[in-house]
């Protein structure tokens, strides 16, 4: 396979798989993600700092008081030579999703009306796309997710709002989204999840994972309002969520 | 609890250390200080290992009150602060670059830091905060690290982890910590093919002035435009400590410890990190030159500035306690007309 090595200073290079965004690249982008985890964990690459996944590239951190780029260099193509698996494993998480009323779905009706498709017709196929988590930034547990019914793709919205309440559920482009924070947002809301994608009380604050699988799963106003009671207290067995959990890639 | 209680806040303060290591993968900044230099001098002044978290001082200080019996605090920066000792007192300056025994009741009133963005204040022991996933930086856009996630506020209790300061001499820095002066280096990339060969010239040639949008997350620069070959967008990616991205309307914004782990727009080229602790200085108005090295080049510049750094902490001075006689010293350097100390407060 042919990488492309791109400088990011004297701390860090990129290792870059292509220049599209694709279901294939970013897998070879989170397979040595994981592959530098599991070196890094059995004793190897020292020096490295840790890898930073996103859609088509790795960047991949180190202390030049440690290590060279000329000394770790190598070491990276070499995991890379060795192969790296088409798929790497992540964990299946289950996002339950309410869709129900303009106060979790205001932008649904408009979604359904630019598709030509009904309100129903849009949440079954959010609820049957196979999402991913290609890469978490911008802002502290925010995943970009890919893998959305085509037929939904739009582009975001010309005007962002000022506030987006935390947890909804939003499309833009080919991808999927949830709001860790209360923050501004252009993408269009279509639902929102009981759970937080960041809660500072947890152990890992961070809930999703780059290479996660995402299943949204519908619930109702009750069912909604039973988990986010649980999630506010901090009581929430979390582990409910996720499934085939096989490891949590972080280097 | 030994604490110092933030009387007056400053405008900036945050508690940070070398930063949140290892979590850029799950979208967590690594804030942390943005003068590491800086930090390191105000830890070995106070007695403490590198990445103890220190405060933070941007552009101007707060006033600090000791609620402990005693603390070993040390500055490092370019700060004039002053001390009240009791209720009637009147202040007396300190000096910077150095530690300072304080005493309980006693009043530490930091003030501006002068001819630059940031300096530090470290106390011996740390501060008796929990760390937020294995570090104290405060990161305030998601309201984590530090202390709740934020600046420094008037009413706050900084809690230490000694109630009484260990024995032991006060130290200062020898000279000033020489930051380098000149052109700011970088490294082309990881985008540099994403501009025209004018632009790259562009870049390298011209004066670049730091415009009032700086702060923790990085600095908009003002100056010619850069222009593009490939357009400003790339599929977002890494964004490591000092990249430069240029968005369309073609000046430069270097990204420092606040800065957001992936980005979408190209990044000419990257400050070499010899030369971060400065851009963390910078005060707006300044301008500055950048000129291109080579990765190879900048990892032994990087080298090269710790083991200055070690030099520096290693010959450290004994100092004269505030308004104690320093006997040690006396007997060691003036034993002929040993009452210097009265004489220079007197003056």
């Amino acid at each position: 396979m042919s990488v492309r090595y791109l400088s990011c200073g004297d701390t860090a290079f990129s290792v870059e798989f292509g220049n599209e965004i694709s279901p294939q690249i970013n897998g070879q982008v989170m397979a040595l993600h994981a592959a530098v985890g599991r070196a890094k964990a059995a004793g190897a690459l020292g020096g490295l700092v840790e890898t930073v996944p996103s859609m088509r590239s790795l960047m991949v951190c180190y202390d030049p008081l440690s290590t060279t780029r000329a000394e770790l260099q190598p070491q990276i193509d070499a995991l890379i030579a060795r192969g790296l698996p088409a798929d790497a494993a992540g964990r299946t998480v289950r996002i339950p999703c309410c869709y129900d009323g303009e106060e979790f779905a205001p932008d649904l009706a408009e979604v359904a009306e630019r598709t030509g498709k009904t309100s129903e017709q849009v949440i079954a196929e959010h609820l049957t796309s196979p999402f991913k988590v290609y890469v978490l930034g911008f802002m502290p547990g925010l995943a970009y997710i890919a893998g959305l019914e085509p037929s939904l793709t739009l582009p975001r919205r010309p005007q962002p709002r000022v506030r987006v309440p935390r947890s909804s559920v939003a499309i833009a482009m080919d991808m999927t989204t949830i709001y860790p924070f209360e923050s501004p947002g252009g993408w269009h809301l279509i639902g929102r999840t009981p759970l937080w994608m960041f809660d500072k009380r947890r152990e890992q604050p961070v809930f999703l994972a780059p290479g996660d699988s995402l299943v949204f799963e519908r619930i109702d106003r009750a069912r909604f309002d039973a988990i986010a009671s649980e999630v506010e207290a901090g009581k929430l067995d979390w582990s409910l969520f996720y499934s085939d959990w096989s490891e949590l890639i972080t280097p | 609890m030994s604490a110092l209680t933030v009387v007056r806040a400053g405008l900036f303060d945050t508690l940070q250390d070398i930063g949140r290591i290892g979590y850029m993968a799950l979208g967590i900044p690594t804030a942390g200080a943005m003068d590491r230099i800086g930090l390191s001098l105000a830890n070995a002044l106070a007695g403490n290992p590198p990445n103890t978290a220190g405060i933070e001082i941007g552009v101007m200080g707060p006033d600090l009150l000791v609620n402990a019996e005693s603390v070993r605090i040390a500055l490092a920066g370019p700060l004039s602060p002053t001390l009240i000792e009791g209720a009637d007192a009147a202040p007396k300056p300190l000096e910077s670059d150095r530690s300072h025994l304080l005493k309980r009741g006693q009043m530490l009133r930091i003030g501006m830091v002068e001819g630059a963005s940031t300096a530090y204040l470290t106390v011996s022991g740390g501060f008796a905060v929990p760390p937020f996933m294995g570090s104290l930086s405060t990161y305030a856009r998601a309201g984590i690290g530090g202390l709740e996630g934020r600046k420094l506020a008037a009413g706050d209790s900084l809690p230490i982890a000694r109630d009484t300061a260990p024995a032991g001499q006060e130290h200062k820095l020898a000279a000033p910590f020489d930051y380098g002066s000149g052109s700011i280096r970088v490294i082309w990339g990881p985008q540099d093919d994403y501009f025209s060969a004018a632009g790259r010239q562009t870049f390298v040639s011209s004066e670049y002035r730091v415009s009032k949008e700086a702060d923790r997350m990085g600095i908009r620069f003002e100056g010619p435009t850069i222009e593009h070959s490939k357009g400003a967008d790339i599929i977002s990616d890494g964004i490591g400590p000092g990249a430069i991205q240029v968005p369309g309307a073609g000046l430069p914004i270097v990204l420092l410890g606040d800065r957001q782990t992936v980005g979408g727009y190209s990044k000419i080229a990257t400050v070499a990190s010899v030369d971060l602790p400065r851009l963390g200085r910078l005060l707006p108005g300044l301008t500055v030159r950048f000129s291109a090295i080579g990765v190879e080049e900048a990892e032994g510049l990087r080298r090269e500035q710790e083991v200055r750094l070690a030099r520096a902490i290693a010959s450290f001075q004994a100092a004269r306690p505030a308004g104690g006689i320093d006997l040690a010293r006396l007997y060691e350097e003036n034993l002929i007309d040993g009452i210097v100390y009265e004489r220079e407060a007197v003056r």
